[in-house]
């Protein structure tokens, strides 16, 4: 066996961090723009103060928190998957895995930083850190919202690790196949890796060990969101269904999200020898499962509130249903179900061009749903002198654009200076099995040759 | 000498030179074995698989949750502060701490230990060449005795398809 044989592949793999396209650069101007308007925004709002954003009492939690949902549900994208996959030891994890988790890691700083624009005071963002003070207030671990500190900084901090030990190979290959100043960076970054028996085996341990921590965390970073909600007995929110509700969704936006980034790199780097369409058909396969799951859940909760027949529930229930976000909530349906399902349940049509559809459907679908559970409860609260409305203002509509673009540019600088595929775990997909015979086979094959 | 080494590309050659090796008595672990990609299947793969890994990850999880537990009860107590009626120290919301701080615990130590066991950050050996990043699988002897190095040399280069090189 030829290991050389594998070098084609490594070029593949590499040329993306030594050639860039003109478009590359219109691309990261048009998005570098997008976020300093929402930066510019975010300083618009720091400036004039909270008020100009929509929020407003009794709606005290809009965009702004419909966003942070959202994007630590798409985070679930990333470390999850790639950690089920590899515990599993599916061999087609490989092309995908380092796409999801770069996706957690970007997911989580950008979702992270919604409640700190949400504060209006940002400077005060360290009151969440849990410190004894001489103002007795804080520690206060009995509020979710402390709990969300802690959650989110493991899961980032686990992420984060997760994401850069595998890349340590990658980085030593890219080491040796530089010169000059990038020699140096990725020599630093690849922190004097060798290869030898022992490294090897010490990562792999550690990434199984990791892979291991990693999902009671991800489970819990969601459940714990979940419970900013579940916690307040507020109508449609004191539900025990919220936590794995909120996890089964985070998984179903976050695989939606995966699809659609692993589609656009497999075009734009022309990765197609690599992310092949079984990739697609099998996360497709996944996210036809979330969304019987989240149709399942979403059924479950609607059918148990209409029959407990509660009134301040109802009026949420009602206002959702058949009143004023109604054609959001069934935007949201046919977006999560019934655009998805036929495609995915369908093979043929669960093409790549099928399985990108149907994602971009989740991806706008998970996001209607993050709004419908926020504002509508809180704009009908259980007494009717206290219900309000919420319209977004252009605030927080450009800091919410700003935040996509923020994602892709995040995403199309890290594919600029990293391997996007694991180079070392796709060598070792490719690598055949020694013809080892077992004595079973080995029978076998007697009987077959003493046949009559 | 400061080392001789050998070059291959197909794994069953690396094998078959670290089994040389061997043979010239060279100590297990004075050979020493480099490559771009795990190799699972193979014997050689599976020197230095003794690993502590599992258990220290497991006592830094440990010492999360102690860390978690006098963080929350500790704090609680010296700052009382009556929430919704809960207990100064309430056990159920803690628990959430505690997990995360288990879990972070965990994490850390698994990181930590790989990178010392590692020996991570470190410097490249001499013994390093860059034709391991290009696929080839290197097995070889740092610092072997000049009457040494020529036996291992000459053990190296019976194995079919390898390329033999020293550093003097």
């Amino acid at each position: 066996m030829n290991r050389t044989r594998n070098n084609p592949l490594a070029d593949d793999l590499v040329r993306p961090l030594f050639h860039t396209s003109v478009w590359f650069y219109g691309a990261v101007l048009v998005l570098a723009t997008v976020v300093l308007a929402g930066a510019a925004a975010w300083g618009y709002q720091l400036w004039y103060g909270i008020g100009v954003a929509g929020i407003n009492w009794p709606v005290f939690w809009g965009f702004y928190l419909t966003n942070f949902v959202f994007w630590i549900g798409i985070s679930h994208a990333g470390t999850l998957i790639s950690a089920i996959l590899r515990l599993v030891n599916a061999r087609w994890r490989r092309p995908v895995t380092r796409c999801a988790e770069v996706i957690t890691v970007f997911a989580l700083m950008i979702g992270a930083m919604f409640p700190i624009i949400h504060l209006g005071r940002p400077w005060l963002a360290f009151w969440l850190a849990p410190y004894p003070s001489a103002r007795e207030i804080w520690p206060n671990f009995r509020s979710p919202l402390v709990w969300d500190f802690f959650a989110i900084n493991t899961y980032l901090t686990g992420s984060l690790m997760f994401l850069l030990l595998p890349m340590i190979p990658d980085f030593a290959l890219v080491r040796d196949r530089s010169t000059g100043w990038r020699r140096r960076i990725y020599g630093a970054l690849a922190l004097g890796w060798q290869g030898t028996t022992k490294q090897w085996h010490r990562l792999e341990s550690g990434m199984q060990i990791m892979a291991i921590a990693i999902i009671p965390v991800a489970v819990s970073v969601h459940t714990i969101v979940s419970f900013d909600f579940s916690m307040a007995t507020v109508p449609m929110w004191h539900s025990t269904i919220f936590g794995p509700y909120f996890v089964a969704g985070a998984i179903f936006s976050g695989i939606a999200a995966l699809i659609v980034a692993m589609a656009a790199l497999r075009k734009l780097l022309h990765l197609e020898a690599y992310l092949h369409p079984v990739h697609f058909e099998n996360l497709g396969k996944l996210l036809l499962l979330m969304s019987l799951l989240w149709a399942y859940f979403v059924f479950a909760e609607r059918l148990t509130v209409w029959y407990g027949n509660e009134h301040s529930e109802m009026a949420v229930f009602w206002a959702t249903q058949r009143g004023e976000y109604a054609p959001l909530y069934w935007a949201m349906v046919v977006c999560n179900f019934v655009i998805p399902f036929p495609i995915l349940a369908l093979r043929q049509l669960r093409t790549i061009a099928g399985t990108v559809v149907a994602s971009f459907a989740v991806l706008i679908g998970m996001w209607l749903e993050r709004f419908l559970i926020i504002v509508p409860s809180l704009a009908h609260k259980p007494l009717p002198y206290t219900w309000g409305d919420y319209a977004p203002q252009p605030v927080e509509i450009i800091i919410m654009v700003a935040t996509f673009a923020a994602m892709i540019l995040l995403y199309m600088l890290f594919s600029k200076f990293v391997p996007i595929i694991s180079i070392w775990e796709m060598k070792v997909g490719n690598q055949p099995h020694p013809p080892v015979v077992t004595e079973a086979e080995d029978e076998l094959a007697g009987l077959w040759r003493a046949r009559p | 000498m400061k080392a001789v080494y050998a070059l291959y590309t197909d794994p069953d050659a690396a094998q078959l030179a670290v089994d040389a090796l061997r043979a010239e008595g060279v100590a297990e672990r004075d050979i020493v074995v480099m490559s771009s990609e795990p190799f699972e299947e193979y014997e050689f793969s599976h020197r230095d698989k003794a690993t502590w890994l599992h258990w220290i990850a497991g006592g830094g999880g440990l010492l999360g949750m102690f860390a978690g537990y006098l963080l929350t009860s500790t704090t609680q107590q010296l700052w009382p502060l009556v929430t919704s009626g809960m207990p100064i120290v309430s056990t159920w919301p803690n628990t959430i701490i505690v997990f995360e701080m288990t879990m972070l615990g965990a994490i850390l130590a698994t990181v930590i230990a790989l990178f010392v066991t590692a020996s991570l950050p470190s410097r490249l050996s001499q013994l390093y060449d860059n034709a391991v990043t290009q696929g080839y699988i290197l097995v070889g002897v740092d610092g072997p005795s000049d009457e040494l190095a020529a036996r291992l040399d000459r053990a190296l280069a019976s194995v079919e398809g390898g390329q033999v090189k020293s550093i003097a």
